[in-house]
C-alpha cells in the first residue's frame, strides 16, 4: 500500500487562501458580509484582513488560511442567523471555540465564514440535585468545575488546555484529558446540545435525562469536530468529587520497567484515575520549563493518581507501590498535599509547552496504541527517530495506550517542518499497523485526515459520510476536515478522486 | 448460502410472522442474505427483546444473527474482547471471568446476546458506575441494507477518527443495519460484594435516600429501588382523613458495593449510618436486576432527582424497579394505564416512556415510543441514508421509521 503524501499545498502558507493581502473579496462573500451585518449587527461581522489575520490557523499552527467573514457570536441567534445566511447563500462555514486544537479542526475555510464561539460563555444553570450544568459553547472547560465545586462536583473530562479550552471544542472533538483512563471522555459526559444544523435549523440532541428514545444522535455529533453542525448549548453531567484523591510519582532507569508497571496495576484489576508517562527528553524539557522536580537521572517517570473511598485508595495505592518497586523503580515520591500533587501534575500538564524550551519548534502528534505494546513502540520510535535524524519527546496517557509523540525540530532550517510531520506519519502508520488508532482525543482535522483512509476501508468512510450527508447534505459544516476524499451527497462512491474534487480546506472551491 | 430453515410455527416478531428465516453464520454469510434478497428483513439475536421495539410493519425475513456466535480476539492485557454479534452474555461472563475480567453490562434477559443488546441498549443496575453500551462499545461491524460490511471505531479505548456509529447502531433494533461484530472495553472482576438494604415507606423517601448516596463520596456499583404503587388508594387515605403518607410507594433499596473486601466493608457501614438504618447482606436480593413483568411493561427515564416525581406518576397497582440514582426505572403498569397522561406528567423531568413488553392483542392501542423529538426530521434522514428503501426493521422505531 502507498503512504499517503502529506499535501504540500495546505503547508505552504503563501499558496493556500484566496484572500490573501490585496485580494478583493469574493462578490459572494461581499454579498453575504453585507447580508449579515443587516442581520446581526455590524460590530459582529468582520471583514477587514487586518482583523481577519487573527483567525488564520488554530492550534495546529502550520496550516494558515485567512477566511473571507469572521462572525463574533454574542448570542444564540448570531449562530442561527449567521448559519442560516451561509445556507441560503451556499457558502461554507467553520465554528471555531478558543482555538486550541492541535489538528486543525478550526481552521477556516478561504471563501466562507469563521464563526467564532468564545463570547457565549454564559453558564445558563447549575444543577447539583440532577448534576447537570448548562453552559454556552464558549464556556471554558475549567469554568465548569469552578461552577460545580460549592457542591462538591466536578467536570470529569480534563484536556491539558483546560483552562483555555471551550466545551463547544470538546464537544466537537470529543476532548479527553489525563483522567479519562477512569472517567470516560467528553462523550460520556454530555447529556444533551442544542445544535444549529447546517440548513439553519434548530434541534435539541439528548437532553437531561440519561436516555431518550429514538437514535442517539448526540452520540454521532460529539467527535464529529464540527462537520455536522454548531452546538449553542451543552448540557454535561459532573461527577461526585472523591473522598480521596492521592498521586504518586515514580522514576524508572528503563522504560520497559515503566511501561511493565502500567501493564501490571492495570492487570492487578486496580482502575486508576491516571497513569501518564513521559520520557527522558520530555522529563528534561519538563524541568527546564517549571522545574517539577522530577527524579534525577530517571529514563521514564510514571504519574500515577488513584481517587476514590480512603480505604480502597490506601490499600491499592499500597499495591501499585508495590508493583513498581518490584519494576526497580529508583524513586517513589507521593504529594503529600494538594500543592504537590499540582506540582507533579504541572510537570505533565506543561509538558508541550515545555519542549519549547529545549527545541525551536515541535509538532505534536497523537496516536493509539493497545496499551500491552508500548515498550516495542518506543523501541520503534526511537528507531524512527534515529532514521529521520530528528529527537522525539514522548508524553502519554500510558493507562490507555494513548502516546503524544513530541517531534523537536528547527523550522529555521528549510524542510524540517515537512520531515517532522513526514516522522509524525510514519508514527501513526505504526499505530495503525498495532491495531491502534490515529487519533486518541486530539481528532483527525486536516492533519491527518489523509491518514484516515490507512485506518479504514473506503466502505467504513463512505458509511460514515452517509451520516454527514443526513446532517448536512451540502457540504457546508466545515468542509475538508476529518474525512480524506471530499465526496458530494448522492452520489455512487468511488466516482471521484481527490485528484478531480477541490479541496475546499485550501480555499479552492469552485 | 447460509442455512435457511423452515419458519419454525409459533415464530413471529410482536404478533408479525415472518416469512421466512436465515440463520447465518458468518458476516459474510449476513451481506449475501442482504445482497441476494430484497424483501424486509428483521434482524434479531436470542430474541428476548423483540417487544422492545415496535412491531415491524412487515416482515418478509427474520435474521437471526444466533449463529455469529464466535469470540474473535480477548487480549486481556488491553481489557478489550471482540466478539460476534451472536454470542451470549452468560458465555462470554465465563469466559472473561477466567481472567478476572468481565465486560460490565448486566441486562437480565436469559441467553441474550451481544447483537441484541446492542440493538435493545439495554443495560441493568450496574449502569450507575459503568454506563450503557455507549460507554462500553469501542468498535462495531455492520452489514448495511445493501449488503455492504462496514466498520467504525478500533480495539483501542480511546479513539477518536472518524465518526463514532457505534452510538447511531446502539438502540436501534437492527433498523440501520445488522450489527455483526462489536468490540468492547473490559473491567475488572471485583474482588468481594456486598450490599446494604432499606426498607423504603414512601417516594419522598426514595427520592431523599437516593440523593443522600448522590451526594455522598460512596461509590457503589448500583442503587436500585424495587417499588409498589398504591397511589390511589393513598390518595383516598387522606381525603377521608387518615394519617397522610405522601404517597402510596414502598418497597425497599438495595445499595450494590463492589470493590476489594476492605472497602466493601467500609462502604456498607459508611452506607448504614447516611441511611439511617437497613441490613448488610452479603448478596442483592432475588428481584435485584430482574426486569418486571405483567399488563404493560415500561423503560422510564427521566432527570435522576425527579424519582420521587415519577413515583408519584405512576398508575395503582404499578410495581417495578428504578436504577435510583440515574433516572431510569422499568414499571409494570395495568393495560388500562392511560399511557399520554403518565409521559405527559413525567414530561417536566425530561422523562420518556418506552414499551417493553405487552399482550400482543394490548399493543395495536398502544403508542410503542411516544411522542417524537424535535430531532425527528434528522432521524428520519439518518434512516434513510442507511436504509433507503426501508428494509431493515420497518417500523420498528420511534414515529414508524
Amino acid at each position: 500500500m502507498t503512504q499517503p503524501q502529506v499535501d504540500d499545498r495546505t503547508r505552504d502558507p503563501g499558496r493556500t487562501g484566496i484572500a490573501d493581502d490585496g485580494t478583493a473579496p469574493s462578490a459572494r462573500m461581499v454579498r453575504l458580509a453585507e447580508r449579515l451585518r443587516e442581520r446581526i449587527g455590524a460590530d459582529k461581522v468582520l471583514t477587514d484582513p487586518a482583523q481577519l489575520r487573527t483567525y488564520e490557523c488554530d492550534g495546529l499552527a502550520a496550516v494558515r488560511v485567512r477566511p473571507g467573514i469572521v462572525v463574533l457570536a454574542s448570542h444564540r441567534d448570531d449562530v442561527v442567523q449567521t448559519v442560516r445566511s451561509c445556507a441560503e447563500a451556499g457558502v461554507p462555514f467553520v465554528a471555531r471555540g478558543s482555538g486550541t486544537g492541535l489538528s486543525g479542526g478550526a481552521i477556516p475555510v478561504a471563501d466562507g465564514v469563521l464563526i467564532v464561539l468564545s463570547r457565549l460563555r454564559q453558564i445558563v444553570s447549575v444543577d447539583p440535585d440532577n448534576a447537570r450544568v448548562v453552559v454556552e459553547p464558549g464556556v471554558i472547560n475549567l469554568w465548569v468545575s469552578r461552577e460545580a465545586a460549592p457542591y462538591d462536583q466536578a467536570y470529569a473530562p480534563d484536556p491539558s488546555s483546560q483552562q483555555v479550552c471551550s466545551i463547544g471544542g470538546n464537544v466537537a472533538e470529543n476532548a479527553g484529558g489525563a483522567h479519562c483512563l477512569k472517567y470516560g471522555f467528553t462523550v460520556n459526559h454530555v447529556m444533551g446540545a442544542e445544535v444549529v444544523l447546517p440548513d439553519g435549523e434548530v434541534v435539541r440532541l439528548g437532553g437531561t435525562a440519561s436516555e431518550h428514545p429514538g437514535l442517539d444522535l448526540l452520540g454521532a455529533f460529539i467527535g464529529s469536530e464540527g462537520t455536522l453542525g454548531v452546538a449553542t448549548q451543552v448540557t454535561v453531567r459532573t461527577i461526585r468529587i472523591p473522598e480521596t484523591v492521592q498521586t504518586m510519582l515514580v522514576g524508572f532507569h528503563s522504560v520497559r520497567d515503566a511501561a511493565g508497571t502500567v501493564s501490571d496495576i492495570i492487570a492487578s484489576g486496580i482502575v486508576p484515575a491516571a497513569i501518564e508517562m513521559m520520557d527522558a527528553l520530555a522529563i528534561e524539557a519538563a524541568e527546564a520549563a517549571v522545574q517539577c522536580g522530577y527524579p534525577q537521572g530517571a529514563v521514564a517517570v510514571l504519574v500515577i493518581e488513584l481517587d476514590g473511598p480512603a480505604v480502597e485508595v490506601d490499600e491499592q495505592f499500597r499495591q501499585v507501590r508495590e508493583l513498581a518497586e518490584a519494576r526497580h523503580a529508583f524513586e517513589t515520591r507521593i504529594a503529600r498535599d494538594a500543592a504537590e500533587r499540582a506540582l507533579m501534575w504541572k510537570g505533565r500538564k506543561s509538558a508541550f509547552a515545555a519542549v519549547g524550551r529545549i527545541s525551536p519548534a515541535y509538532y505534536v502528534q497523537d496516536g493509539v496504541i493497545p496499551r500491552t505494546r508500548l515498550p516495542e513502540v518506543l523501541e520503534e520510535i526511537g528507531r524512527l527517530a534515529d532514521e529521520a535524524q530528528m529527537r522525539v519527546a514522548n508524553v502519554f496517557h500510558a493507562g490507555d495506550g494513548n502516546l503524544h509523540p513530541l517531534i523537536l525540530f528547527d523550522d529555521a532550517v528549510p524542510g524540517a517542518a515537512h520531515d517532522a510531520e513526514r516522522l509524525g506519519g510514519a508514527i501513526l502508520d505504526l499505530c495503525v499497523d498495532l491495531g491502534g488508532s490515529i487519533t486518541g482525543e486530539h481528532g483527525v482535522g486536516v492533519d491527518k485526515k489523509s491518514k484516515m483512509a490507512r485506518q479504514f476501508a473506503g466502505e467504513d468512510l463512505d458509511t460514515m459520510q452517509l451520516v454527514r450527508c443526513a446532517f448536512d447534505p451540502d457540504g457546508l459544516a466545515n468542509p475538508g476536515k476529518l474525512f480524506p476524499t471530499p465526496r458530494l451527497c448522492g452520489e455512487r462512491p468511488g466516482v471521484r478522486t481527490a485528484a478531480d474534487t477541490p479541496d475546499p480546506a485550501l480555499g479552492e472551491v469552485f | 448460502m447460509p442455512v435457511r430453515p423452515a419458519v419454525p410455527s409459533g415464530t413471529q416478531v410482536c404478533g408479525v410472522v415472518p416469512v421466512d428465516v436465515a440463520q447465518p453464520t458468518t458476516a459474510a454469510e449476513v451481506a449475501d442474505v442482504l445482497r441476494s434478497t430484497r424483501g424486509t428483513v428483521v434482524p434479531v439475536g436470542a430474541g428476548t427483546k423483540t417487544g422492545w421495539a415496535a412491531p415491524p410493519t412487515s416482515c418478509d425475513l427474520l435474521l437471526r444473527t444466533t449463529g455469529l456466535d464466535r469470540v474473535v480476539e480477548h487480549a486481556p492485557g488491553d481489557l478489550v474482547v471482540v466478539t460476534e454479534a451472536g454470542v451470549r452474555l452468560e458465555s462470554l461472563r465465563r469466559q472473561l471471568a477466567e481472567h478476572g475480567q468481565m465486560l460490565a453490562l448486566d441486562p437480565p434477559e436469559p441467553g441474550a446476546t451481544i447483537g441484541g443488546i446492542i440493538g435493545a441498549n439495554a443495560s441493568g443496575p450496574r449502569r450507575l458506575r459503568y454506563g450503557t453500551v455507549r460507554d462500553l462499545l469501542i468498535g462495531v461491524t455492520v452489514v448495511l441494507a445493501d449488503g455492504t460490511t462496514a466498520k467504525s471505531g478500533g480495539k483501542v479505548v480511546k479513539n477518536v477518527a472518524g465518526y463514532d456509529l457505534g452510538k447511531l447502531y446502539t438502540g436501534a433494533h437492527g433498523g440501520l443495519g445488522v450489527v455483526v461484530s462489536a468490540t468492547w472495553r473490559l473491567h475488572p472482576l471485583p474482588a468481594a460484594v456486598g450490599t446494604v438494604v432499606v426498607p423504603v415507606s414512601d417516594a419522598a423517601e426514595a427520592g431523599r435516600l437516593s440523593a443522600l448516596l448522590a451526594r455522598s463520596t460512596l461509590t457503589p456499583t448500583a442503587v436500585e429501588l424495587r417499588f409498589d404503587v398504591a397511589n390511589a388508594q393513598a390518595a383516598n387515605a387522606q381525603a377521608v382523613g387518615s394519617r397522610v403518607t405522601g404517597s402510596g410507594v414502598t418497597g425497599e433499596l438495595v445499595v450494590l458495593f463492589e470493590s476489594i473486601e476492605a472497602s466493601v466493608d467500609a462502604q456498607s457501614r459508611a452506607a448504614l449510618a447516611l441511611l439511617g438504618g437497613g441490613t448488610r447482606e452479603q448478596r442483592p436480593p432475588s428481584w435485584f436486576g430482574q426486569r418486571p413483568t405483567g399488563g404493560i411493561v415500561l423503560r422510564l427515564a427521566f432527570e435522576p432527582f425527579a424519582l420521587p416525581h415519577v413515583l408519584r406518576a405512576l398508575p395503582d397497582g404499578a410495581s417495578g424497579t428504578a436504577t435510583a440514582c440515574t433516572g431510569v426505572a422499568y414499571a409494570a403498569v395495568p393495560e388500562t394505564t392511560d399511557l399520554a397522561a403518565l409521559r405527559a406528567a413525567i414530561r417536566p423531568y425530561d422523562g420518556s416512556a418506552v414499551v417493553l413488553a405487552a399482550a400482543d392483542a394490548a399493543r395495536a392501542g398502544l403508542d410503542h415510543w411516544g411522542p417524537v423529538p424535535d430531532s425527528f426530521g434528522l432521524m428520519t434522514r439518518v434512516k434513510d441514508q442507511f436504509d433507503p428503501r426501508r428494509r431493515l426493521s420497518p417500523g420498528r422505531l420511534i414515529g414508524g421509521l
